[in-house]
């Protein structure tokens, strides 16, 4: 009778002490970062900070020690992710080869490739972007061009990939090419490569967001070379692996906890003014947080047993993005103060920043249309 | 999920597919009690799930409760499964005897130094079908006290919700009581917006379920309806919603037990509750159309309780300006410490 499996999960006591060690090691890390940077959070670029969550073995927690990881629990994983989350914490260096590269490689890639790419990885050393969208394939992806194209020991890659956040800093590109072409199925004929960012023939041109930030690129490749060992996993398998990744990268607290600096900021501001008249708005948002923290502990819940939470990561991305993009209306609502870029209060900062990026938080990684065809999916009506 | 919860959800499952027909629901509307409905609960020992040991029933717990919770919301059950294990419970709290029959629950009445209870009791579960009814003040020493009294007799004023389940209207001039006091910390409110959240989170499951299923027959355009994106992304927001009461229900009913201050709990889980009730009733009747406004089609018989439900132990704007209050006075940089104590 129930479609979604959210069961109350218990964190075991070596994931609450873990808590305990990374908020000391927060409290102190992140005295000198102001709330306006803290609120970019997991999309925040600080190498040095990642660096230093590899020395503390924070990077690369569930994987075999062999690759330089930790053989930690999924569950202890996740509550270093939410501590990260809720303090702000510049984490967007190394995130998406700790979210989804290196699990990746985990599953599909090559011996080889491990070694290569793992222990550096979870150093905080090696940080990797990933190459899914094109100009004529966002959501769907499955319409990807950029093609690669069999040469003497490895392929010729011709395209341009899209949205590529933190391609400019990245050391490796997870990319999805096109290596064959079947026309009665597009899902056929997509392969993932690794491809070393500085091969020539690359161009990388920042494109700036409406923040005014420039996190995400258009990647140019013009006869670029991938040697045939840099090929993840099987030849035209990109599609199930791809899949696969994505599951990683919508299943995580990120997901709804983008905008969580506004409320803390929102609370003090109410505090501040002894304002009562919005103890309801208040209470609403803070029901909607422990829902749907406790939806995304079940989820952590299932990955560590080994479960796919396809469904269920849909469901906690939906909820979460409506909850973060209501945040600065509610706060606009609330507190009645002007969004400021880089002058007035913290608040209004954080407010500025907020309330413009948070349009994009239903688009990236998924869009809100393409995950509630996935539970539209999940529910049989497709 | 554990063996014995498993087998309870099987048990509830067949006894309430048995008996609970749209028929027998209709009937309870005008007034027929489903006395063999009831006798089948009372048989399997499901009514007396939450009283202890030592009052003869299974010691179960809040967790144990919610999968017959559920269950009732999902079949819209009408007879006073709810609030008879409830009182059950309370009266267990108290080492206070738990008679065979439906029982029910009073709110609006104080205990008199001479163990006397006055005050008019509103909104009164079947109170005119109840054996006994339970209330839960505070009593001349502060603590809370659990009362008992018989109701076989009593005058009352028969009203009924929009779900046409009574609640009835007592008035109590210093009626003699049985009482003793017990260990818990939160009132009547409290319980009562816990147990109605769980009817609500297992009303929510099927109004998912029998919106999917009418999608996938109901053809029009040439197609059923649930081929249309427009109805589709619909019916995925009343799934997130559902998924919600679903999982806050479970945390709460599994925490209230060991929680320092079970009120939170309680208080999240009503607050996200009723909010999941209005958007997805909305929905149902919108995927539902015409026939779903009919008295013939049984969509009502869970809508109409879903709207009552969410009115009753304070709405969730109540609990919402109770959770507000509490975090500003917490303050900001408490905040994530409390949601992650949880």
């Amino acid at each position: 009778m129930q479609t979604f499996r959210f069961d109350p999960c218990r964190l075991p006591p070596e994931a609450e002490a873990l808590r305990g060690e990374v908020r000391a090691f927060l409290s102190d890390a992140l005295t000198d970062i102001p709330p306006v940077i803290r609120a970019q959070t997991w999309s925040g670029y600080d190498p040095e900070f990642s660096k230093k969550l590899g020395a503390k073995g924070w990077i690369g927690m569930t994987w075999p020690k062999k690759y330089g990881g930790h053989e930690r629990s999924a569950l202890e994983r996740y509550v270093m992710l939410e501590e990260m989350l809720a303090a702000g914490a510049p984490v967007g260096a190394h995130w998406i080869g700790d979210r989804q590269s290196g699990q990746l490689l985990l599953r599909f890639g090559t011996e080889e490739q491990r070694q290569l790419i793992l222990p550096k990885a979870a150093k905080g050393e090696l940080l990797f972007c990933i190459g899914m969208s094109e100009p004529d394939s966002g959501s769907d992806l499955a319409a990807a061009r950029t093609k690669a194209e069999k040469t003497d020991g490895g392929w010729t890659v011709n395209g341009t990939k899209l949205w590529t956040s933190n391609a400019h800093n990245a050391h490796y590109m997870i990319a999805l090419f096109r290596t064959s072409l079947d026309p009665d199925n597009r899902h056929a004929g997509l392969t993932q490569f690794l491809v070393d960012m500085k091969t020539p023939g690359i161009t990388i041109r920042p494109i700036k967001d409406l923040t005014g930030n420039a996190h995400f690129n258009e990647v140019v490749f013009e006869d670029v070379f991938v040697p045939d060992n840099m090929m993840v996993g099987e030849e035209g398998n990109g599609w199930t692996q791809v899949t696969a990744e994505l599951a990683f990268e919508r299943s995580g607290p990120e997901r709804y906890l983008s905008s969580f600096l506004l409320l803390t900021e929102l609370i003090r501001e109410l505090g501040r003014t002894g304002d009562t008249s919005a103890d309801a708005e208040i209470g609403r948002l803070v029901a909607h947080l422990v829902t749907l923290r406790q939806m995304s502990v079940s989820i952590a819940g299932l990955l560590e047993a080994g479960e796919n939470p396809i469904q269920e990561a849909s469901v906690v991305k939906d909820l979460g993005a409506l909850f973060e993009q209501e945040l600065p209306v509610k706060a606009h609502e609330l507190a009645g103060v002007e969004p400021m870029l880089g002058t007035g209060s913290d608040y209004a900062q954080v407010l500025g920043f907020l309330t413009q990026a948070s349009v994009s938080f239903s688009l990236r990684g998924g869009t809100r249309e393409i995950l509630r065809g996935i539970i539209a999916r999940g529910l049989g009506l497709r | 999920m554990s063996e014995f919860r498993n087998i309870l959800g099987e048990t509830i499952d067949r006894l309430l597919a048995d008996h609970v027909t749209k028929e027998i629901v209709q009937k309870a509307e005008e007034g027929v009690w489903p006395k063999k409905l009831w006798s089948a609960l009372e048989e399997n020992g499901l009514t007396r799930l939450m009283a202890g040991e030592e009052q003869g029933g299974a010691g179960g717990s809040w967790g144990d409760a919610l999968v017959i919770l559920r269950a009732q919301g999902r079949y819209a059950a009408p007879v006073p499964l709810a609030e008879t294990m409830v009182a059950a419970w309370l009266l267990s709290q108290a080492g206070l005897d738990v008679p065979d029959g439906p029982l029910t629950l009073l709110t609006g009445v104080t205990l008199g130094k001479e163990g006397t209870l006055s005050g008019t009791a509103t909104h009164v579960p079947w109170g005119h079908n109840a054996v006994l009814g339970v209330a839960l003040v505070p009593g001349p020493d502060g603590a809370l006290h659990v009362v008992a009294v018989p109701l076989a007799g009593l005058k009352m004023g028969l009203e009924e919700n929009i779900a046409r389940e009574p609640r009835d209207t007592i008035i109590f001039e210093g009626h003699a009581v049985t009482s003793a006091p017990c260990d818990l910390t939160e009132g009547m409110e409290t319980w009562g917006a816990l147990m109605r959240s769980g009817l609500m989170a297992g009303g929510l499951d099927y109004l998912l379920n029998q919106s999917v299923e009418y999608a996938n027959d109901r053809k029009q355009f040439g197609k059923p309806i649930g081929k249309f994106q427009a109805v589709q992304q619909q019916l995925a927001v009343l799934a997130t919603q559902a998924a919600a009461a679903g999982a806050i229900a479970g945390h709460a009913c599994e925490r209230v037990g060991e929680a320092d201050d079970p009120g939170f709990e309680v208080a999240v889980a009503k607050t996200r509750i009723d909010e999941a009730v209005n958007m997805s009733t909305s929905i149902a009747h919108q995927v539902h159309g015409a026939i779903g406004f009919t008295y013939e089609h049984g969509l009502h018989l869970v809508t109409r309780r879903l709207w009552s439900w969410r009115a009753e132990y304070g709405s969730g704007r109540s609990w919402a300006a109770r959770l507000g209050r509490q975090a500003i006075e917490r303050g900001a940089d408490n905040l994530w410490t409390d949601v992650t104590a949880r």
